[in-house]
């Protein structure tokens, strides 16, 4: 099962380095470019923290935030060939995860992340296991439907108690530890580029490792990876808990910047914003979700000033354009001009 | 026990509303294996040209028609101008295209007509002779409203060649071309009544639960479920889940787990089904060739 | 003697695959002319690209002298060709009459019933079986019985020219003779040219006037059937002899 970069599928494979048995000279020497352009980019992210002010530092951290999201988002649509119209229930939980366990039990804001990261990955498990026969668009309902039903849910007087209900709850900011000279944005958004990393790093290994590659065997052939031996169902749902996890640590960190959580940011338009946000960086790509987290922060505090309802026309206008004239999105933009210039160079 | 009743017939009232709508998707699917994400913001968007026309003066009924008619051209219009080219794509890109019609036409009516909420009058009036201590006039008039539109479309894809041509398209399109039909028009009108049957769903969900934005989301929610439940591929299936839903929604809804929660049940309906028996009560089954 | 049909350097591809390589055909008015040649011969892809379906085609294509290479399939069919194609192509959702009916849809469109009935009446005329079962769901007809109700609805449409692609093709030996004995009496009663594609070159050779030859997309041999039949090397490969 070799990644086809020219595949007609939109969703094409375009991993981001295939490490592992046989790499040859070219796929080693691109994984040593990669790495040499992702320590600089982390430099840069580093070096904002100095840079930047307050409230720009807190958008920052909300960038990283939609960022991990929409790596979850990735794994699940772009690898593994499911989509999900819903992920805005995971971000969800994951922000409740850390806003209860801070508010309730009184713990640490660092140890909310991985807190909400098994949370949701048990949920995404479980709801993605039943779920396991649902393909293509029936799995697209599914997930609309959690998304659209997650506000209310969230609103249900049994669970106010731990929710908070309609209110939400309300979270301290985290403090620099040690002394440190950093203000709370400052650390905050440190602590988030950290978790990011990681993130990065841990996707980036799962998808080149074997199961990463059962993953796209899944997403390419159901029936043929079944009949090789891949246990669909385990693999799918267990795709689904890891998506829903990551999605969740995006949320966690959501949650704490804002220092607030309540449902009626977690609504159906949450988890379409996450569509725009991979659609525009580019399906099932690492670094798409960068920039995919870029559009949507930005974006529509643009677009708003034009009109209320003038972002939600842009990411309309946005998802529809983009799956006519640029379906791999950025990234995918950029790997056609990447082919189009090693092109150039070879005829000279 | 009358509070029972009552409840049973106001799921048939609300029911119907779901039923039209479940009959819209699955005219589309059958056509087009495409489920219309969009097709409750459409009906919603349709709901405000009403709305527009009525306070620029018109009549009801005058706006009530022309607003079927508009919706048949906006939605005939979309299919032919955003979803037909995309008819070679992957499937999981034309949902993204279907999500995009979602968020546009939800934008598009807050950007013209506002978010407040406003009032959408009702053609039957509270006290009409046929208004019952069970049901409002309303109720039982959006009933009859429904069952007129789905008797004409059933005696028209039965009775008339046009309809016959159409739903030859929708099976098979191949086939439908050797003798002569052209499917692609026969995919705009399938779109288009989608759009009118809508129009008319929204028409008589506004009155009740007042005319905003945000009108159909649900509504859409639990005409999937009555879809699913019918099976997505038989319109007769898709009426029938619609009331199905209409009835278990009120009925849980008031004695089992509360009314905030009412979406969540119909989540709960539509994994059940998908899990259970993905055909519905109806459908045929799918067989996927390797 | 007019021909119904003429193509000239007919090429044909699917995607960038290229299948037919340049083919003349011509169906004199009111003759059956044979398709011949084993899978993959190119004879499925010629009759769809006479109806420009799924293939890309360049060369010309005349159907009573007209260019309709170019057209689309649905105005091939409402000029008059018939096309009973490859698995019958049968609406199985629908009765049968009802797939009867819409073979008349290419010529009445969407209004007339003007002759409609007539025509039905004919083709259960020639076809008593599919009178039993008209009100039976298509789907649940055997074999023989769908073959026959795909034949019939090209007949609705009033054609110039009958398109049929391997009509024998798993159906029983005597329900194959009896669609072959019910072709000819089409041919002669109602005056419909056909050009028919067969695996089965003895029934092909024996209803047909003339023949074509077809190996790997081109036309290897041509001329009228018994030339055809005494053919050494296609007694051989396709007669069996």
């Amino acid at each position: 099962m070799s990644a086809n970069p020219t595949s007609s599928n939109t969703f094409a494979t375009l991993s981001a380095v295939t490490g592992g048995e046989g790499a040859t000279a070219t796929q080693r020497k691109a994984a040593r470019s990669h790495l040499l352009w992702a320590c600089v980019l982390i430099a840069l992210a580093v070096g904002i923290t100095f840079v930047a002010r307050g409230y720009q530092l807190f958008q920052a951290t909300m960038v990283l935030s939609y960022a991990v999201a929409l790596l979850g988002l990735n794994i699940l649509t772009g690898y593994n060939g499911q989509i999900s119209l819903g992920h805005g229930a995971f971000y969800a939980v994951g922000a409740y995860a850390a806003g209860i366990l801070m508010e309730h039990a009184g713990a640490p804001y660092w140890s909310t992340i991985p807190a909400a990261a098994v949370v949701c990955l048990v949920v995404g498990y479980l709801f993605g296991r039943p779920a396991l026969k649902l393909e293509g668009l029936y799995l697209a309902l599914a997930t609309f439907a959690l998304g659209v039903a997650m506000p209310q849910l969230l609103k249900h007087k049994h669970l106010e108690a731990w929710t908070g209900g309609v209110q939400g709850l309300v979270l301290m900011k985290p403090q620099a530890p040690f002394g440190l000279p950093l203000t709370d944005d400052q650390w905050f958004y440190l602590f988030s580029l950290f978790v990011t990393v990681v993130m990065f790093v841990i996707a980036h290994n799962l998808l080149s490792s074997g199961s990463g590659r059962a993953m796209r065997a899944i997403r390419d052939h159901a029936m043929a990876a079944e009949a090789m031996g891949v246990d669909n169902s385990h693999y799918k749902a267990m795709t689904f808990g890891v998506s829903a996890a990551f999605t969740g640590v995006g949320g966690a960190l959501s949650a704490i910047a804002v220092q607030f959580v309540a449902p009626d940011s977690f609504t159906l338009f949450l988890s379409i914003s996450l569509l725009v946000g991979i659609v525009v960086g580019g399906v099932g790509t690492l670094y798409g979700a960068i920039f995919g987290a870029l559009f949507i922060m930005f974006v529509p505090s643009l677009a708003e000033k034009v009109s209320k309802a003038a972002p939600w026309a842009v990411y309309g206008a946005v998802l529809i354009l983009f799956m006519f004239v640029m379906p791999g999105g950025v990234v995918g933009l950029l790997r056609k001009l990447q082919a189009f210039l090693a092109r150039r160079r070879r005829n000279g | 026990m009358e509070a029972f009743l009552h409840q049973l017939l106001a799921g048939l009232a609300t029911g119907g509303i779901y039923a039209s709508v479940a009959l819209a998707l699955v005219m589309i699917y059958q056509s087009t294996h495409h489920i219309n994400f969009a097709q409750g913001e459409m009906a919603m968007f349709s709901t405000f040209i009403a709305w527009s026309l009525m306070q620029a003066g018109l009549p009801y009924w005058a706006a009530f028609f022309a607003t079927i008619v508009l919706s048949f051209v906006l939605a005939a219009v979309v299919e032919f101008t955003v979803i037909r080219p995309m008819h070679d794509k992957p499937a999981l890109s034309v949902v993204v295209v279907f999500i995009g019609l979602l968020v546009i036409f939800h934008s598009m009516a807050g950007w013209l007509f506002g978010y407040t909420i406003k009032q959408f009058p009702s053609p039957f009036p509270s006290d009409a002779w046929f208004a019952t201590r069970m049901m409002s006039a309303h109720e039982l008039g959006a009933i009859g409203i429904t069952l007129v539109v789905l008797v004409l479309l059933f005696a028209f894809f039965r009775f008339t060649p046009l309809g016959l041509a159409m739903r030859a398209a929708a099976q098979n399109a191949a086939s439908s071309r050797l003798v002569g039909i052209n499917v692609g028009r026969m995919l705009m009108l399938g779109w288009g009544l989608a759009g009118a049957i809508g129009a008319v769903a929204g028409m008589m969900v506004a009155p009740v639960v007042f005319l905003d934005p945000n009108m159909m989301t649900g509504v859409l929610l639990y005409a999937f479920a009555g879809a699913l439940i019918g099976g997505i591929d038989s319109p007769l299936g898709a009426v029938l889940g619609g009331f199905i839903v209409g009835v278990l929604e009120n009925l849980i809804g008031t004695y089992v787990v509360g009314t905030e929660i009412k979406l969540s049940v119909a989540l709960v309906l539509i994994i059940g089904v998908l899990i259970v028996r993905p055909n519905g009560l109806m459908g045929r089954k799918l067989v996927t060739r390797v | 003697m007019t021909s119904i049909l003429q193509t000239r350097g007919l090429r044909a591809s699917y995607g960038s695959t290229k299948v037919l390589h340049g083919i003349d055909i011509e169906v004199p008015e009111g003759s059956v002319v044979a398709l011949l040649g084993a899978n993959g011969a190119g004879k499925t892809t010629t009759l769809r690209a006479l109806c420009q379906m799924m293939v890309r085609t360049e060369g010309s294509i005349e159907l009573g002298g007209q260019r309709i290479d170019g057209r689309s399939t649905e105005q091939i069919a409402k000029a008059g060709v018939g096309h009973v194609p490859d698995g019958r192509g049968t609406f199985l959702g629908l009765t049968t009459e009802e797939n009867l009916r819409l073979g008349a849809y290419a010529r009445t469109g969407r209004n007339g019933r003007d002759g409609v009935d007539a025509d039905m009446a004919r083709v259960y005329d020639y076809f008593p079986r599919l009178f039993e079962r008209r009100a039976q769901q298509a789907g649940t007809l055997s074999g023989g019985e769908q073959q026959m109700l795909a034949i019939g609805r090209a007949l609705m449409g009033r054609p110039r020219l009958l398109l049929l692609d391997e009509p024998s093709f798993g159906l029983a030996p005597l329900i194959v003779k009896s669609i072959f004995e019910i072709m000819r009496r089409i041919n002669q009663e109602e005056r419909v040219s056909i050009l028919l594609v067969e695996q089965n070159a003895r029934l092909a050779l024996q209803l047909a006037d003339t023949a074509y030859l077809l190996e790997t997309g081109r036309v290897v041999l041509h001329g009228p059937s018994e030339d055809i039949r005494r053919n050494d090397a296609v007694r051989k490969a396709y007669l069996g002899e």
